[in-house]
């Protein structure tokens, strides 16, 4: 199958609708939670709590025999939220730093989930082929009720969200403030975390535990660099993450053997690095081109000023000059003097140049700006 | 036991110990996170080292891929730079992107890498007796054995050459520079080592599992001791022990050799955490417990010292002023009585010779900011403690 | 007798159980422009924070107007130190001092165009109109700091708390603030400033509180600021040559 074909496909097969509004859904709601996480500089957490989850997937299909989502998303939850507990009891009763308590957790929760999923795949009579799915994800088995849970769960989030807007917004920029004008800032910090948790384990089938976290991170880490505004960065940011979870899924199910969730993220950091480049105000890009634009400005007014040094001293200030003056000084350049005939500063006759009335102009103006400023 | 048995405790060992030292320093300097992201960004520097030298074990691959890893730390810091993202996002950012290309790869070429996700994961402990190093027909033992001990062995010539500039620039990286060792090439130096380590342990016990082995040895080892030479002693005895004790409850199970490992890991860090003799949970909890009645009862008796309207001395002003509830007032009056520091008359309370000398004294170290001396008073005039 | 705008009580508060401050007890009149001022580490943010009930002390009480502060929140605005937040949040200027406007709305109710024009008239009051779009971190430090200012103002209340205001700012932004100040004491209202300014305690102020862990002494500048209590609050010898 390929792209052409598969995207025929999403409008009349049923499958491929199923899969593809379910992605949409999950980077919808993952973006948007995802922007409360960066900007609580929470960014690691995410990796985390997913990391965690896994053991609790393991442990609810042991308990239960049952493959059924739900049940194991539950066990997801619980362990994750053991996970986000032992972190903080670790950060807050020892001395040992956060990034120490979220390695440890991360990896050792995850090292108890893997054995036992090799465990599980080892026992005879178990119907347990399909759990490693949630490793890297396999968006390939989201069925309607798995969508409409994850709908349920988005509905859920936005009300909240927009109910409780500016008291996120207050809580996320200055939370002693808010403090002070009566929240009750806990209350608000448990309703971001859990719904933060939440997004993250209703990802896992679709993205698994290993990458999760950049789902969380990469649309609204790329939302940040084309706004100023929390709303906007927000909205764009659930854009992003469901185009990137609709186009890392068409990609992935026209391939064979490829997990969903590598290539979401591969998708989302293409949205990332796209962002840090081309982001008009933010972006590499443009900063770049602004320094050598400032650069070349300068040395612009500096030629201007040499000139007009050279011409001042004359009694004449149109008479003209050898062009082979100005290569004693520094800043010359061919570039530059054609930038100054062309701005009409400057006419040059054969080898001579000579200042214009619109050049001495300029020139007076910059140096008396320039008296000013010192 | 077998020899293959052996050998691959061994080489969970020598593995254990490898993570463990780069893990320490990791761990002081805040960083445990940086090798989360080595550990997955090398991924791709491995499959493309696969590709040109088609042998895990390969020399090659193993600096490849560590280049890898330092380009990740590299990379990392060059986007905090631009303070386009905040620096832990920036991390979150670069190593999923590269982690997943990895995957990706070993997905679409699966045929031609003899590497699959599950390896990249866990890491094949279980195999590496199989693939050995023979010298002119002759057996030289596991490959992986070679590997990991020749990492190790330069890791600890290298801990040895730079103990003490380590040991500066870790805890005191202002004196380490004025001293003339630069921090950027200890930095440097450190990533390095951890990445080849990264690389090497891969192979044996995987991507994720080699973040157990550098950061929980070492978290657990910081609750036991302050000294940096126990501390990286102590973390090499914890890895060893989950190595040994992690293979033995695999082979119970049936299971993942390096999953066991890690929780293994797991529960040594959680019996520290819990019974760690001065910052372990619970020793945590009790003295916070004692501290939270002393520092209740010295501000009570300074309190007293302070004012000396009987309004103020009245017992009932401890819960009406005060704002404690009345466990706590009891508790602390209590204290103070047994202590001889007060007396109470018609529910007035006034302080005793002893609760002034003590209260005056107090006074004098907190405003000249030596509180620490506080602590040396308590033992002098304590008879019993919250 | 005058009325007592804020009091504290034996207030006691304790970091990781280390002693910050000592059995503070604390009167401040209404109308007063006080100045809390103490060498680092005094705990003067911390006095600050614990009243604000931002910090939990382990003893003691404070009120505000003669009642518990928790019931008084709204006549008590804060302006933090300008380095406790992080500037690069996506937000605009006029936003932020539109967030001073939240308390009074309570939960879940949205600013609407009355809030707006509070905002956009405490602006006008600092100098920033025109810098009502600008995203926040673009705004020089002094800026930023007049943009916190105004969203104590728009709160509207009774009592200001504000921490170290005049640190690194310019000096356009001292003079608006001074100016806010003046104008804040016309209106009768009480303003207590960390400040760790001692040259210009007695031209800023009128009110004084030396804190050294202990209270060391509040009250009149002109009756309390002198050397003896700056030796007290500072430990060696300390004189300042003072303009009365």
């Amino acid at each position: 199958m390929d792209i052409l074909e598969y995207s025929r496909l999403v409008f009349s097969d049923y499958t491929l609708r199923t899969i593809t509004l379910g992605t949409a859904v999950l980077g919808g709601v993952t973006g948007m939670l995802g922007s409360f996480a960066v900007l609580r500089k929470q960014s690691l957490l995410g990796d985390a709590i997913s990391h965690a989850a896994l053991p609790g997937i393991a442990l609810a299909f042991l308990i239960t025999g049952s493959k059924d989502t739900n049940v194991l998303l539950i066990g997801a939850l619980l362990s994750g939220l053991i996970g986000t507990f032992w972190i903080r009891g670790i950060t807050t009763k020892t001395h040992l730093k956060s990034d120490t308590a979220l390695g440890l957790v991360l990896s050792v929760f995850f090292g108890f989930g893997m054995l036992l999923l090799t465990f599980i795949q080892k026992q005879p009579n178990a119907n347990q082929a399909g759990l490693d799915k949630y490793l890297f994800g396999q968006a390939a088995t989201l069925v309607e009720s798995d969508v409409w849970l994850m709908s349920v769960v988005t509905g859920l989030c936005l009300l909240v969200l927009l109910l409780f807007w500016k008291e996120f917004k207050i809580l996320l920029f200055d939370k002693d403030y808010a403090h002070t004008l009566g929240f009750n800032t806990k209350f608000i910090d448990v309703l971001i975390t859990s719904f933060i948790v939440l997004a993250i384990v209703l990802g896992l089938q679709t993205v698994g535990v290993v990458l999760m976290s950049a789902m969380l991170l990469a649309p609204a880490a790329a939302a940040r660099q084309w706004t100023n505004s929390l709303g906007v960065m927000v909205l764009l940011a659930a854009i992003l993450g469901a185009s990137a979870g609709v186009f890392g899924t068409a990609i992935s199910s026209t391939q064979n053997n490829l997990s969903t969730g590598p290539v979401i993220v591969l998708v989302a950091s293409v949205f990332v690095l796209f962002s840090f480049i081309f982001s008009p105000k933010r972006g590499l890009l443009f900063r770049q081109i602004r320094l050598i634009k400032n650069r070349n400005d300068l040395e612009f007014q500096k030629t201007l000023t040499f000139m007009y040094h050279i011409v001042e001293d004359h009694e004449d200030v149109f008479h003209p000059h050898a062009i082979k003056i100005l290569n004693n000084f520094q800043g010359y350049s061919r570039k530059g003097l054609r930038q100054l005939i062309s701005k009409n500063y400057v006419t040059v006759n054969g080898e001579m140049w000579n200042l214009t009335p619109e050049g001495v102009e300029a020139a007076t103006n910059m140096y008396n700006q320039n008296l000013k400023d010192d | 036991m077998t020899s293959a048995q052996i050998e691959i405790q061994l080489i969970a060992s020598l593995v254990a110990v490898a993570c463990a030292i780069p893990g320490t320093f990791l761990v002081l300097r805040k960083m445990a996170m940086i090798s989360d992201a080595i550990s997955h960004s090398i991924l791709p520097g491995i499959v493309v080292g696969f590709f040109i030298t088609q042998d895990l074990n390969s020399p090659l691959l193993i600096l490849l891929a560590a280049l890898t890893g330092v380009l990740t730390v590299v990379l990392v810091e060059k986007i905090q730079q631009t303070k386009l993202v905040k620096e832990d996002t920036a991390i979150g950012l670069v190593f999923p992107a590269l982690f997943s290309i990895g995957v990706i790869m070993i997905a679409k070429y699966a045929n031609d890498v003899h590497l699959d996700i599950d390896a990249v994961l866990l890491g094949e402990l279980a195999f590496t007796p199989f693939d050995r190093l023979f010298y002119n027909g002759t057996d030289l033992g596991p490959k992986s054995l070679w590997v990991i001990g020749t990492i190790l062995l330069v890791t600890l010539a290298l801990l040895f050459a730079f103990y003490k500039e380590l040991k500066m620039s870790t805890f005191d990286a202002g004196l380490a520079t004025s001293l003339g060792f630069s921090p950027a090439i200890i930095h440097y130096g450190l990533m390095s080592v951890a990445s080849i380590t990264t690389v090497g342990a891969f192979d044996a016990v995987g991507a994720i599992l080699v973040v157990a082995l550098m950061i929980a040895p070492a978290a657990a080892a910081y609750l036991l001791t302050t000294n940096l030479t126990k501390m990286i002693v102590l973390a090499c005895f914890f890895g060893v022990f989950s190595a040994i004790a992690g293979y033995w409850f695999a082979n119970y199970l049936d299971a993942s050799i390096a999953g066991s490992i890690a929780t293994m890991l797991g529960l040594v860090f959680l019996v520290v955490y819990l019974f760690a003799p001065s910052k372990g949970l619970i020793a945590v909890l009790y003295r916070e417990r004692q501290q939270r009645i002393e520092v209740s009862l010295i501000t009570f008796i300074l309190h007293l010292k302070n004012h000396n309207e009987t309004r103020e001395r009245h017992v009932n002003h401890l819960n009406e002023h005060i704002n404690w509830q009345k466990v706590r007032s009891k508790t602390v009056l209590n204290l103070a009585v047994k202590n001889n520091f007060v007396t109470i008359d018609n529910n007035i309370v006034s302080l005793t010779e002893k609760g002034n000398e003590f209260t005056t004294k107090a006074i004098n170290y907190i405003v000249t900011n030596e509180d620490a001396q506080i602590e040396d008073m308590k033992k002098d005039f304590f008879l019993f403690r919250g | 007798m005058e009325k007592i705008a804020v009091k504290v009580d034996d207030l006691t508060v304790a970091y990781n159980y280390k002693p910050v401050l000592w059995d503070i007890d604390l009167k401040i009149p209404e109308g007063v422009l006080m100045a809390i001022v103490g060498p680092n580490g005094a705990g003067k943010s911390t006095l600050v924070k614990a009243i604000l009930g931002i910090l939990k002390p382990i003893a003691g009480s404070v009120s505000i107007f003669d009642k518990p502060y928790d019931t008084q929140r709204k006549h008590v605005a804060y302006v933090p130190q300008k380095g406790s937040v992080d500037w690069d949040f996506p937000t605009t200027a006029l936003d932020v001092v539109m967030m001073g406007t939240y308390g009074s709305l309570g939960w879940i109710k949205r600013p609407g165009a009355n809030e707006k024009k509070r905002a956009l008239e405490a602006l006008e009051k600092v100098g920033m109109l025109s810098f009502k779009s600008r995203q926040i971190s673009q705004l020089s430090g002094g800026q930023q700091q007049r943009i916190f200012l105004a969203r104590a103002l728009v709160q509207d209340a009774s009592i200001y708390f504000m921490d170290e205001p005049f640190q690194g700012v310019d000096a356009t932004t001292e003079v608006a603030i001074i100016n806010i100040l003046k104008e804040l004491r016309k209106a009768n209202k009480t303003v207590v400033v960390v400040h760790h300014d001692l040259q210009t305690v007695p031209e800023y102020f009128d009110w004084v509180t030396f804190l050294n862990v202990k209270k060391i002494a509040t009250g009149p500048v002109k009756d309390i600021f002198n050397d003896d209590n700056l030796t007290k609050t500072y430990g060696i010898n300390y004189k300042v040559s003072i303009q009365k």
